[in-house]
Formats: structure tokens, sequence, C-alpha cells
């Protein structure tokens, strides 16, 4: 398998990210937010996580207009695989490239804390290692992941089977409780319409090993790895 | 031209800025008369232009391009001077 990460100044994910493509044995490239060319051959792309542009004007609006975007787009229309996680989340529902958008988290505060997510879709590239509606413990750090969208857009995202993943309790329970930031619909991770697009708010690259925590997120990029 | 252009939340999305300052002006300066607090924020820049339909598109575009998110936001206009 053959990835990117992106680098964005503000990122702060993108060492973690290759680290966790460096543990399925991907070929990595790491690319600088400037470049206006990306390889046609690429596999996967991540945009980590991050404050980019210091998240000034709203988070991830001003990488979303950055020259590797465009890129990164036509890339996306080939069919390349684009992981977005966390502020990569976010820079992706600026450039339109996923549907809905991350609001200020509805408590206002900053959130970082390991919590359980349910996968709701394992009919995908990103999640074909898990089992249907497997409980995963996964770190989030966010102060904007309150996703949002307007219904007619939560509808699509419904009937197109668009979530990946769920805020759910230990026993895979959703509900206001197991909600750390607002989120509707307890949505921590949706898909674009032809699911090669994946963004979430939870860290998978920060739980590939055991000895932090939790090797959950690991599943993820072995999911991705095979493909080839 | 100078002009000020505004951004706020459209009235449907949860403004969790402006419930939190309505919180501290109710309850910790005792103004219960306040109610609806929302918070915004202003852009302003000047266009080398002075043909206001011009500076008119030109706003359009980058709010719609970058300072806007259409999706939870609204924004105005206003021409500071010439």
């Amino acid at each position: 398998m053959k990835s990117a990460v992106i680098t964005f100044p503000g990122s702060n994910c993108d060492r973690d990210a290759f680290d966790a493509l460096q543990k399925i044995s991907s070929k990595v490239q790491r690319i600088w937010h400037t470049e206006s060319t990306l390889d046609n051959d690429l596999d996967l792309i991540i945009i980590p996580g991050g404050f980019s542009f210091g998240d000034y004007l709203r988070s991830g609006a001003m990488a979303s207009i950055s020259p590797v975007i465009n890129e990164v787009s036509r890339l996306v229309n080939k069919g390349v695989r684009v992981l977005g996680i966390c502020n990569g989340f976010q820079i992706l529902t600026e450039a339109k490239l996923l549907p809905g958008v991350l609001l200020r988290n509805e408590k206002m505060k900053f959130i970082c804390r390991e919590l359980y997510l349910r996968v709701e879709n394992v009919d995908t590239d990103f999640a074909n290692k898990y089992k249907a509606r497997e409980i995963i413990k996964i770190p989030i750090a966010h102060m904007d992941g309150n996703f949002f969208a307007p219904n007619d857009t939560l509808k699509m995202i419904e009937d197109e089977n668009l979530v990946a993943f769920r805020y759910v309790d230990e026993f895979g329970n959703v509900s206001n409780e197991s909600n750390p930031n607002g989120s509707i619909l307890n949505i921590a991770g949706v898909y674009n319409h032809k699911k090669n697009v994946l963004g979430m708010m939870p860290h998978p690259e920060r739980a590939i090993d055991i000895n932090t925590g939790s090797e959950d997120g690991l599943k993820m990029f072995e999911s991705l790895n095979n493909l080839f | 031209m100078k002009v000020r252009i505004y951004i706020a939340l459209k009235k449907a999305v949860l403004d969790t800025q402006g419930k939190a300052i309505e919180g501290v002006l109710v309850k910790n300066l005792g103004h219960s008369q306040i109610s609806n607090v929302r918070q915004g924020k202003f852009v302003d820049l000047e266009i080398a232009d002075n043909n206001p339909d011009n500076v008119k598109k030109i706003i359009d575009e980058i709010c719609d391009k970058l300072l806007v998110n259409k999706i939870i936001e609204d924004y105005s206009f206003e021409i500071i001077n010439n």
C-alpha cells in the first residue's frame, strides 16, 4: 500500500499517522500543504489532526483551500481513499468532501479522553476488519467536534448508511451520557457518498498499541491494508 | 473602499458562546431581563475598487469560498466609507 500524510502549519498528529502506517508496512510519503501535485498511484491519503492555521476563522477553513486540497479532491474523484482525523475531518467538511460541519463542543470545553464507539458500517474499505456493531475504545481530543448537519443532509446520511461510528457507552448504547460533545445523533464519523472518504473526530492512530491504552484503532489501518 | 463583513451562526444553530455569555450576564451580573444572546464576528477589509457592484461581487465570492460556512452561518456587509 502506498500512502501519504499531509502536513499543514499547525498539524500535530502527522507523526502519529505516519507511525500507524509504518506499523502496517505501508510506504508513506510526507507531503507539505503547498504541494500542487500528488502521485496518481496513492492508495490512501491521511489528513491528520492538529490545529491547522491556528484554527483561525473556523477550524479547518483555511486549510480547506490549500493547494494540496485541490489534488486531494482530484484523487477522491478517482476513488483514492482519504481519511481525515479530528482537524482532518474538519478540513474535509470545509472542503465539501464530506457532509455536515463540526461546531464548538456543546459544553464549550476541550475534551481529551478515551471513549467508546460503535462501528456502524463494516462493509467499507476502512472498517472491513471490524465485527458488525463492534464496540471499540478510541481517544478523542478536540474543542470543535460537535457534528451538525441540516435535516435533509442528515436524512441522506442515514438513508445511504454513511454513519461510520457513533459515540456509545461501553455496552454499545447510544445515549446523551455517551455523547461527549453534543454531536447530532451521536455521530463520531461519516463517509462520503462513495465511501472512499472517511472523517472522524476520534483518533485511531493513537490507539494502535495496547501499551498506550488501546489497539482498537489498528484494525482500521489493517482494513485498508487488507485491500492489497 | 472600506468594508465590514458581519458573520453569525444561523438562528437554528446552537451558539454555545452566546449561551455561555447569556448565562454569565443573567446569573453573575444579575441582568435577568437579558435573553437571546448571540455572538458573531466581523472582518474589516479594504478593496481597491470603488464600484459597489464589483465590491459586492468580491465579497460574495470570498464569503462563499472562505469566510463563511453557509451550512451554519449567515453574513451581511456594510461599506464603511469611500
